[in-house]
């Protein structure tokens, strides 16, 4: 098996002094479907920004396509991150600019194509993703579902081969959220990529994931393909699985401290 | 807890001066590695493969600049007769009306214009970079463009210091003219003068440091005006009150910034 795309080694991080990441590792292979599963305050949205380049972390190791990125200078980063598509949760469209010019900017950037070819490209991304017609409207005058595929087609422009999206399905509707999963599927199976999908929406995670990795309070609970972490007996994940909260001792007298607040 | 209380409160005082104090410097430090950045990559962008690009430029100019030219045309021809009505009512008990025009050249190419064209710029376009940048954070934008692989302060900050360096002074060259005929016409008016004589006696008056001087400043004024816009709007937290907040205060640091670093700067040219 060749490398993996993403590596990720005992990666331990801090937001001020409170730890977040407790030292994670985890590949996510060639042409593979990853998800990132956990409930808010995981981690996993930090776990995302790391393998980003968005933040250092305090200790490990993150190659990105064969690259430690941790120590990376940040040319070499930018040159890096032409390789890597990634789709933000709320599409981070550039609101001052068109759907199409959101599109093109990767390639006027990096690309000395000229402007037709971009065009061209443009609008082929634009029709994989169902937005075809559309690359003249303003990211204002898209709905939540058509700004998240608008920051698809532009995470693809430079056709990567490997691609993150941060909560693809978070604040739609059942139907656009399946689309968006669809979509997912569509782009692996045509551009051959990997994909890494940060989520905390389970339906969703079970439909398009190869592989997922839980991750609770910084820790990695399991990885593995859908069916090992439906099967898995672990309580930890069996109540994230089942949304059911974690079963805590009600003490009467720190119910009422909190209420009255006064401290004990 | 009585005395608890005495010694909290100076205490609290000398807590809160010694925070804001390491607050101010830092930001300060911010400011300036911001601008050494910016001025890093519109010298090397090219070289390094990410050249600023002068479409940017462009449409920032015309936002700063042109779009600029009615209000400070308004307001600096109102300060031009301004400055005429309170020289000829200072000069006038002494019987030297005649002179009023070398106070008004003076007053209005080192001083007047340059500040006013600043305020009002930092006013227009100081708060608009600050909001501007502050919502791309916020949304993520500011993001999405380091993982494309793009510089923000390449792709934001350089265009907006460029076109700010350009059209902040080319304002103030137009400051100067318009404040110039608008005292003319009142002084003229009012001693009945030919505006051909009063034009003789500004240009008499004036030497070409004296509008180098207004222009020198207005450069500066662009990029203190840029350089808080930036800062405010890159350090945004909660939302878009915070938004807010930093349009708001990046509006009044700037106009505090160009008060002071006008002094220092007059102290320092004149002395």
């Amino acid at each position: 098996m060749s490398d993996p795309y993403v590596k990720v080694r005992d990666l331990v991080t801090h937001y001020g002094t409170r730890q977040i990441l407790n030292g994670v590792s985890v590949d996510v292979e060639r042409g593979e479907i990853m998800v990132i599963m956990g409930g808010s305050g995981s981690g996993k949205s930090t776990l995302l920004r790391h393998m980003l380049g968005l933040e250092r972390p305090t200790s490990g190791s993150i190659e990105i396509l064969g690259r430690e990125i941790t120590t990376m200078s940040e040319l070499d980063l930018y040159e890096l991150s032409k390789k890597i598509g990634v789709a933000f949760q709320g599409g981070a469209l550039f609101s001052s600019m068109t759907v199409g010019d959101n599109v093109m900017l990767p390639l006027q950037e990096h690309t000395k194509l000229p402007i037709d070819t971009m065009r061209i490209m443009m609008r082929m991304k634009l029709e994989v993703v169902d937005l075809a017609g559309f690359e003249g409207l303003m990211p204002s005058e898209l709905s939540g579902g058509m700004v998240k595929r608008a920051a698809f087609a532009r995470a693809v422009a430079m056709d990567p081969p490997l691609l993150f999206c941060d909560e693809p399905s978070a604040g739609l509707d059942p139907v656009v959220s399946r689309a968006l999963d669809e979509l997912i599927l569509r782009l692996r199976d045509a551009m051959d990529m990997s994909i890494v999908v940060v989520t905390h929406e389970l339906d969703s995670a079970f439909y398009i994931a190869d592989r997922i990795t839980v991750l609770d309070k910084g820790d990695i609970l399991a990885i593995g393909t859908v069916e090992e972490v439906k099967n898995d007996s672990s309580e930890r994940i069996q109540s994230l699985l089942n949304r059911k909260l974690r079963e805590e001792e009600p003490d009467p007298d720190a119910y009422l401290a909190r209420l009255t607040g006064t401290k004990l | 807890m009585a005395a608890d209380h005495e010694t909290a409160g100076p205490a609290r005082l000398v807590e809160s001066l010694g925070r804001g104090t390491v607050r101010a410097v830092e930001s300060f430090g911010y400011a300036a590695s911001i601008f050494g950045e910016t001025v890093k990559w519109i010298l090397l962008g090219r070289r390094r493969g990410q050249a600023v690009r002068s479409g940017p430029i462009v449409s920032e100019m015309m936002d700063v600049g042109i779009e600029a030219i009615p209000i400070v045309t308004l307001l600096t021809f109102t300060i031009g007769v301004m400055l005429s009505i309170q020289g000829l009512d200072l000069l006038r008990p002494f019987g030297a009306e005649q002179q009023v025009g070398i106070g008004v050249a003076l007053g209005v190419t080192r001083e007047f214009a340059p500040l006013i064209t600043g305020i009002l710029v930092a006013g227009r376009s100081g708060s608009a970079l600050a909001a501007r940048i502050g919502f791309m954070t916020i949304s993520e934008e500011v993001a999405a463009l380091r993982v494309m692989g793009i510089n923000p302060v390449r792709f934001l900050v350089a265009p907006a210091l460029l076109a700010m360096l350009i059209m902040l002074p080319s304002l103030t060259v137009w400051a100067d003219l318009v404040a110039l005929i608008g005292g003319g016409l009142y002084i003229s008016a009012d001693l009945g003068m030919t505006m051909s004589a009063y034009v003789d006696q500004v240009l008499t008056t004036l030497e070409v440091d004296d509008v180098m001087h207004g222009i020198a400043k207005s450069a500066i004024f662009a990029v203190v005006i840029t350089v808080i816009g930036v800062v405010e709007g890159s350090t945004v937290e909660g939302g878009a009150e915070g938004v807010g907040r930093a349009t708001t205060s990046s509006v009044v640091k700037a106009i505090s910034a160009i008060v002071l670093t006008d002094m220092f700067f007059v102290f320092a040219a004149t002395r």
